[in-house]
């Protein structure tokens, strides 16, 4: 009996065999590495990636550089003899006006503004997001949709009325200032990543708690923190680059001895004063990439869901 | 989660009162600053403030100035070459970045890695490296003058006429890999039967992308737009870094205008001016499209 079905399914393997042969060949082409088609694509690739490489590689190669060779010319030839003297120099003796010490302080005024705004930044999204999902009243989403248009406001409109704000709190220019503005800034984006977040988890886990008599902040640790750990290290990841990267609110809300790393580096740069020395203005620029750019490498996917969460704010 | 309020509470305020206190920092953000703020600016841009914000109110002066301002001009004309270039560019590189990407390629992870890394990297880095690449004396000039080519010129940075293209190419070579993540995205989502069919009726490819591929991904494009064209309005530190403006003034843009008459010029009316233009502007953008994509959909 079993002989039958087994002749049976080779016939009809034979047929569909026989059609296929009457009708040509079916599928894809087993493909040859060295088609016309391949070579036009990643050479295109290749020529593309080459155009995105090459400022990066101009950075590192005159920041390798002494003076005397960086004058020689050429930008893109690797450094006939590599010296890490713009880099000890971009980081303890540029100068900024008087100070001459160097990206450091930047450096550190980054990190001391960076840690605070983050979790500052993130506590607060993260809560407002949590009430938005899971603890509607009445004209939340109202608040919502005027934080959501908020984000699209150019920052310049709202910049003004901040600064009198802070100015009658007595904070203006001061650290709790600006972790305050990154705060406000940074509510938008996050708190609709939260918010989605929180609302696509299953519903009945928060019923649950609350059944057992859970209240708002006993669900919120409890049960919402420890199950959304990937979209808090989203939420991070967009505020660290986003941070750290600033430069319009640091100008502003910041005064020239709390600089960070992005206000010092322009200004070490495109100082007038003195010879141009190219090699340690590109050390300078690394050193100032370096954070974004190691949280870029070290994050991969997870970034590229941050900034297509992030990327409306601009 | 109405259903199960607790009967017989007195007052509504009182339900949910730790998520109306959680909801605090929101609210205020909200109201004072996003809705009041603004409000706030565009009010005031309607005095003579000059050091501080004063309640003399002068009408449309403070706009007619602006107008007749040739700065400012100039930073409009930049910001419409500027922005209606790079959304070109931006959309038709990100799109052929991406398409060449879903080519089921090798390596596109290392692509990827490649064309978003300047993402990472902040304005003023940008503007910087570029300033460097586009450096006359060193950079791609004088290379190539060293190759042979002794006449060739390309000197944005310090020619008035074309400064504003050399901060655009800095912009594209941040943005772009951006944009190519959300085609891509886009891209991916078109279900793989839409191919498969367009195979079977034997169009060619680049007829299936034009006529059925890019119009399915609308949406995709419609958003991708308006986050870059909101982007485009705050262009600022990328100047800042790159020419500070200059040569002279060719490539200010209007953010710029608002900071420097803000925080330098000491003239807060017209910064406040130049700012409700700049939110008109965005206004333009962002309205149709808001009412299109939430507005419809209520409808629909």
């Amino acid at each position: 009996m079993a002989n039958i079905s087994t002749l049976n399914t080779t016939a009809a393997g034979f047929d569909a065999v026989s059609s296929r042969l009457a009708s040509g060949p079916s599928g894809r082409k087993p493909r040859r590495m060295l088609s016309t088609r391949n070579i036009v694509l990643y050479g295109t690739l290749t020529v593309a990636a080459l155009y995105y490489l090459l400022p990066l590689y101009v950075m590192v190669v005159t920041s390798l550089k002494g003076m005397p060779e960086v004058r020689l010319g050429n930008i893109f030839s690797p450094p006939m003899e590599i010296t890490f003297e713009p880099w000890v120099k971009a980081w303890a003796q540029a100068c900024t006006g008087l100070n001459c010490d160097g990206l450091s302080r930047g450096f550190w005024n980054s990190v001391r503004i960076l840690v605070p705004s983050v979790v500052v930044s993130i506590a607060v999204a993260s809560v407002s997001g949590y009430a938005l999902a899971n603890w509607r009243f009445k004209g939340a989403e109202l608040f919502f949709s005027i934080l959501i248009i908020g984000a699209f406001i150019p920052y310049q409109v709202m910049i003004y009325p901040i600064v009198i704000v802070l100015r009658e709190l007595g904070i203006y220019g001061t650290l709790t200032g600006l972790v305050i503005v990154h705060t406000i800034f940074g509510m938008p984006i996050l708190t609709l990543l939260f918010r989605n977040y929180f609302a696509s988890l299953p519903v009945e886990l928060f019923k649950a708690a609350r059944i057992d008599g859970a209240g708002f902040w006993q669900i919120y640790f409890r049960i919402m923190l420890p199950m959304s750990l990937p979209i808090f290290v989203v939420a991070m990841i967009l505020q660290v680059t986003g941070i750290w990267n600033d430069f319009l609110f640091g100008v502003v809300f910041t005064r020239p001895d709390t600089y960070p790393m992005t206000v010092q580096l322009n200004n070490i740069v495109n100082s007038v004063q003195g010879v141009k020395e190219y090699n340690v203005n590109m050390a300078a620029t690394l050193l100032t990439g370096a954070v974004p750019l190691i949280v870029y490498f070290l994050s991969g996917r997870l970034f590229v869901r941050g900034i297509a969460a992030g990327a409306v704010k601009g | 989660m109405a259903a199960h309020a607790p009967t017989g509470r007195p007052n509504q305020l009182f339900r949910n009162l730790n998520a109306k206190i959680a909801s605090i920092p929101m609210m205020l953000v909200a109201l004072v600053i996003f809705l009041g703020g603004t409000l706030w600016t565009v009010f005031y841009s309607f005095t003579n403030s000059r050091l501080l914000p004063r309640l003399n109110f002068v009408g449309l002066d403070q706009y007619e100035r602006l107008w007749a301002s040739s700065r400012w001009i100039i930073s409009i004309q930049n910001l419409a070459i500027y922005g209606i270039l790079s959304l070109i560019f931006s959309l038709v590189i990100g799109f052929l970045l991406a398409a060449l990407m879903d080519q089921k390629i090798r390596f596109e992870n290392a692509f990827r890695t490649i064309f978003l890394y300047p993402f990472a990297l902040s304005f003023i880095v940008t503007g910087l490296v570029w300033q460097w690449v586009l450096n006359p004396e060193f950079g791609i000039q004088s290379v190539i003058r060293s190759l042979g080519w002794t006449s060739f010129a390309f000197d944005p940075l310090y020619d008035p006429d074309i400064v504003i293209y050399g901060i655009l190419i800095a912009a594209l070579w941040q943005g772009t890999g951006l944009v190519m993540c959300l085609m891509l995205a886009g891209l991916r989502g078109i279900d793989e039967d839409i191919w498969k069919a367009a195979r079977v009726d034997g169009i060619p490819m680049w007829k299936t992308y034009l006529l059925i591929i890019i119009p399915m991904m609308r949406p995709v494009f419609i958003t991708t737009l308006v986050i870059i064209a909101s982007g485009i309005v705050k262009v600022y530190d990328l100047v800042v870094a790159q020419t500070s403006g200059g040569p002279g003034n060719a490539s200010e843009v209007p953010a710029k205008y608002v900071y420097d008459y803000m925080f330098q010029a000491q003239n807060l009316g017209q910064g406040f001016a130049a700012s409700t233009m700049m939110l008109l502007t965005v206004a333009i953008i962002v309205v149709p499209w808001a009412y299109l994509e939430f507005g419809g959909r209520k409808r629909g």
